[in-house]
């Protein structure tokens, strides 16, 4: 490698090397200048999954490294209009030894990884519960077309493309879908997780610095898909508390019905926040069991009957 | 309904006038789609070359002639899937905040569905078919595959299904769903026009196709090598085509079943993969990608087969660890059928399914980590000729590492959470299959071109080809990998200004822009070649001081490939041959029994696309006819039993010499 470097004289060489330089420049001036949510973690689990990102990153470079710089030393130092002196063995075609190395190495690098893999896939999974001092609010969320609905089962309200979160306290998500199938990602706090229509997925994140952090649906579900962006406002526990108490007294409000739902789940493209009182009780598993009825299809509205098996009010 | 109206359901199913494209851009594509097959029309009438193309392409058998088409319609369809890429990243450049683009939504999710569909399966399958083709029976010595009509029957499915996507331009949508079009989005209700039944039937045949074609190679491979050539003296490319071929036969019955059934769910309304009636969509993203990620290994193994040709051949040395090569390839087969869970971590398995699957997708990186070593060192104490197939291949493993370094990461399952359908993936499988599928079609293309047509191809253009595509390439897609960080979404045709996407996604369309100038410079490549190519005549048959036996026939190679059956007891067969300089041993020329012309192939391609189109817009009676054609032309072609004739000893002695005096091949 020395040897390369001390060849760089030419200005050929030179005018590569600047290019190079002024290159990398302007990507780090640009990269530290702009806002990365998955490489600026403002949430728990979001900071594992970077970190564990990071970590995998630097086991891979052992491997990944020497790979560009035998690369670059044999391409230089055996292309035949190089005039130093150099061995050509034309019929030299194996080494045990040689071949053995290159077995093991990356074998041994990727059974490290695998016992990291197996446990951060058990520490990080999405339905696996955050040890806090708070207990976890419950938030269902329902992926329409196209439009995040979020019901407050506890707090007896709910929000269009708008959540809002208390800070370092875990939050349990309930997810599905009454439109095709859509993956619900907010960067900053945590991975992402698919709502699918008939069946319920979970989360859990929890948000430790305050702001106000996009979402969005990481799965094409049709023309609106684009629009479906959402804020995620993560405020003091006090600041939460105000937020529901001021949706809860705001009477101008209308309540989430089985109506109201199913006007709500009309295809509408673009929609900005709006708020809800009083979501009807079992709303959230209505939407998942309609699916299950005979006869079911979709685009049909969900009407409030009495199941004969519960007495509660189904579909 | 009225009498007309019934009539006309009848005879033209859901076809009306409204099929006609909406908007300008889509009026622009169907013209070009009905102009150019028009314009080629024409240039053949003028010619007087329709006799021609009747008998020398439409009806041969040839495998070198089909490998040669295989390779026309993919780079004609590479020019289409890049038009579409200019549609698209001219869109994304533009449509920030309240700038809508250039594009509706249902029209820009078309061209990404386009856009992936026809990019896998009628250019990266089309390139390797065609390779394989061109190579295998040369380099195992054969004069043609097993089953020569089968072969050409594969090839006019795949040209058929090329047909339908094109079709889709003119007449009625394309599926808006994503390439792999996941229900419910898929199902009837979210996707009503024929789009997702375009998308369904055209990959229907074509997928039949590459099945068909897949059992004709193994058993070439199995039983028709030359005497001599076990399995551990097979070129490298022919290992590979048989891991490719393995993972086919097993894949693509896979595909065709999981398309007919989501075309039962569309058509007839049944329910296996809706979310009422006790279907199941997950069991489609199942299915799918149980053939879907065997698929990525049956486009990367033959490129690998490629890479190890170049760079032994570049670096004028054995290559390096043939065993280790084979074993890796042996290894990739196996495992590729058992990673498929990765591609949907996020669907809420349990964390047990998650880490075994993501587990099973980092051993991957061993065999191939594996390969690359052995590749290096084969370039070690080499003598190494930088002509531009190395270039493809020092350019393939810069990206291809860099990409797969981003494919460990994502097998990670909790980091997948965070990267999973974002433009880190889509920057990630772009890494692998542009710098490893596409590079090497490239070199491959630049190796064998003279053996096919007799002159090589224009270097300095080539170089120029290489280094616009390898900037161009990282130019537009290191910044897909930052936008995944940003959190940026695959098939967003429009995004927040406030996000602070949008530079990032004009340098990438900047970039795409420099890959169109390379394509430009590669159009103009050949066009240069082809006028000089009496300067660039390859005389000798052995252009690059090659290896393996396709370099001891004439170039171009005569339609009987060999004219004596060729001898192999080493590795690297040629190359021994001329160290030992084994001139012609006397060897008496034989009887080469061949097989004659038939255009019943292409009938029973057209009857599929017949049937096809017909499914599609339902026109039932339309699709018996083509179901019928289909039928009666299998069993008119089982009945002929004189399918072979024989070129007798003398007149391939004739027109070998003939070859070896004009070709001054006289060694």
């Amino acid at each position: 490698m020395a040897r390369i470097l001390l060849k760089v004289k030419t200005k050929k060489h030179w005018l590569l090397v600047l290019l190079f330089s002024v290159i990398i420049a302007i990507s780090g001036a640009y990269l530290s200048s702009v806002n990365i949510p998955v490489l600026e973690p403002k949430g728990v689990i979001a900071d594992k999954e970077f970190r564990l990102l990071i970590t995998v990153v630097l086991i891979m470079c052992i491997v990944v490294v020497p790979v560009f710089i035998l690369l670059a030393y044999f391409i230089y130092k055996y292309r035949d209009d190089n005039p130093s002196k150099k061995r050509y063995s034309p019929d030299w075609d194996g080494n045990r030894l040689i071949e053995g190395i290159w077995w093991l190495i990356p074998s041994v690098i990727i059974g490290v990884l695998s016992v990291i893999t197996w446990n951060a896939t058990y520490a990080l999974n999405p339905y696996r519960p955050i040890k806090s001092i708070n207990p976890p609010i419950v938030v269902q969320v329902i992926a329409l077309d196209w439009k995040w609905l979020f019901i407050y089962p506890a707090q007896h309200l709910a929000s269009v493309n708008q959540l809002n979160i208390p800070l370092n306290t875990p939050v349990h998500f309930y997810l599905t879908s009454d439109a095709p199938m859509n993956s619900f990602w907010i960067p900053q706090l945590s991975g992402q997780i698919y709502c699918m229509p008939g069946m319920r997925t979970q989360l859990y994140l929890e948000a430790n610095q305050a702001g106000t952090y996009k979402g969005w649906s990481a799965n094409i579900s049709g023309i609106g898909f684009a629009g479906m962006m959402f804020n995620t406002t993560a405020t003091s526990r006090s600041g939460f508390n105000r937020w529901v108490a001021k949706i809860q007294a705001d009477h101008n409000l209308p309540n989430l019905s089985f109506g109201a739902y199913n006007r709500l789940a009309k295809p509408t493209l673009y929609v900005p926040a709006r708020y809800y009182r009083q979501p009807a009780t079992d709303l959230f598993q209505a939407i998942i069991d309609k699916y299950m009825l005979p006869g079911f299809s979709y685009g049909r509205s969900l009407t409030p009957v009495s199941s004969p098996a519960t007495g509660k009010g189904v579909v | 309904m009225s009498g007309a109206a019934y009539f006309a359901s009848f005879w033209l199913g859901k076809l009306s006038l409204k099929a006609l494209p909406p908007s300008a851009i889509q009026w622009f594509g169907a013209s070009l789609m009905i102009l150019v097959p028009l314009g080629i029309a024409l240039l053949l009438s003028v010619t007087h070359r329709w006799k021609w193309l009747y008998h020398e392409w439409l009806t041969t058998l040839d495998p070198k002639k089909i490998g040669v088409m295989y390779i026309i319609v993919a780079l004609a369809m590479l020019l289409r899937g890049g038009a579409d890429v200019a549609l698209i990243k001219t869109q994304q450049a533009l449509s920030a905040g309240s700038n809508a683009g250039i594009l509706s939504a249902s029209h820009f999710q078309q061209i990404v569905t386009a856009h992936g569909t026809i990019m896998i399966f009628f250019v990266a399958m089309g390139l390797m078919f065609g390779l394989i083709n061109l190579l295998v029976p040369l380099q195992i010595g054969a004069r043609d595959v097993a089953f020569p009509f089968l072969n050409a029957t594969s090839f006019w499915l795949f040209f058929g299904g090329m047909v339908l996507v094109n079709i889709s331009l003119i007449l009625g949508d394309f599926a808006a769903t994503g390439w792999l079009a996941y229900p419910p989005l898929s199902e009837l209700h979210f996707s009503p026009t024929v789009g997702v039944d375009y998308w369904i039937w055209s990959l229907e045949i074509a997928g039949i196709g590459s099945l068909l074609a897949a059992i004709n190679f193994l058993v070439t491979i199995l039983k028709m090598r030359v005497k001599g050539m076990n399995f551990m003296k097979m070129p490298m490319f022919v290992w590979s085509v048989l891991g490719s071929m393995l993972l086919v036969a097993f894949a693509f019955p896979i595909l065709t079943v999981t398309l007919t059934l989501l075309a039962l769910d569309r058509d007839i309304g049944t329910h296996f993969f809706t979310a009422t009636g006790g279907g199941n969509m997950m069991m489609y993203v199942n299915l799918i990608w149980a053939w879907g990620h065997p698929e990525v290994y049956i486009l990367i193994l033959p490129a690998f087969g490629v890479f190890s040709e170049v760079v032994s051949t570049f670096a004028r040395k054995r290559l390096f660890g043939y065993p280790s090569m084979v074993w890796a390839i042996a290894a990739i087969v196996l495992l590729s059928f058992i990673v498929w869970l990765h591609h949907f971590f996020t669907m809420g398995a349990g964390s047990d399914v998650n880490a075994f699957f993501g587990i099973m997708t980092m051993v991957i990186a061993v065999p191939t980590g594996v390969k690359i070593f052995n590749w290096l060192f084969t370039l070690y104490r080499g003598r190494i000729r930088m002509a531009s197939p190395l270039l493809w291949f020092i350019g393939f493993v810069v990206i291809f590492t860099i990409g797969g370094m981003a494919g460990v990461l994502m097998a990670v399952p909790p980091v997948d959470f965070q990267l999973h359908n974002s433009l880190f993936l889509v920057a990630h499988f772009h890494m692998m299959i542009v710098g490893g599928v596409v590079f090497a079609d490239f070199a491959a293309i630049t190796y064998w071109f003279p053996k096919i047509f007799g002159f090589k191809l224009n270097e300095k253009l080539g170089r120029l080809a290489f280094w616009l595509w390898l900037i161009g390439f990282l130019l537009s897609f290191v910044p897909l990998y930052i936008l995944g960080f940003m959190g940026a979404t695959r098939r967003l045709n429009h995004y927040s200004a406030s996000l602070g996407w949008q530079q990032l996604f004009i340098v990438s369309a900047v970039g795409a822009a420099i890959i169109g100038m390379a394509v430009g410079v590669q159009i103009l490549q050949f066009a240069v070649s082809i006028y000089q190519r009496k300067a660039n005549r390859d005389k000798t048959g052995d252009p690059w001081d090659g290896r393996s036996l396709e370099w001891s026939t004439p170039s171009p190679v005569p339609f009987y490939s060999f004219a004596k059956t060729p001898q192999v007891s080493t590795r690297d067969a040629f190359w021994e041959a001329k160290k030992q300089k084994q001139t012609s041993t006397p060897q008496p020329y034989e009887d080469i029994v061949l097989t004659k012309n038939s255009p019943l192939a292409l009938v029973i391609a057209g009857g599929a696309l017949i049937f096809a189109f017909a499914v599609v817009w339902h026109i039932w009676w339309l699709a018996i006819v083509g179901l019928l054609i289909v039928i009666a032309t299998i069993i008119l072609r089982s009945m002929d039993e004189h399918t072979e004739y024989i070129l007798s000893a003398s007149e391939v002695e004739r027109l070998d010499r003939a070859y070896l005096k004009a070709g001054g091949l006289s060694k």
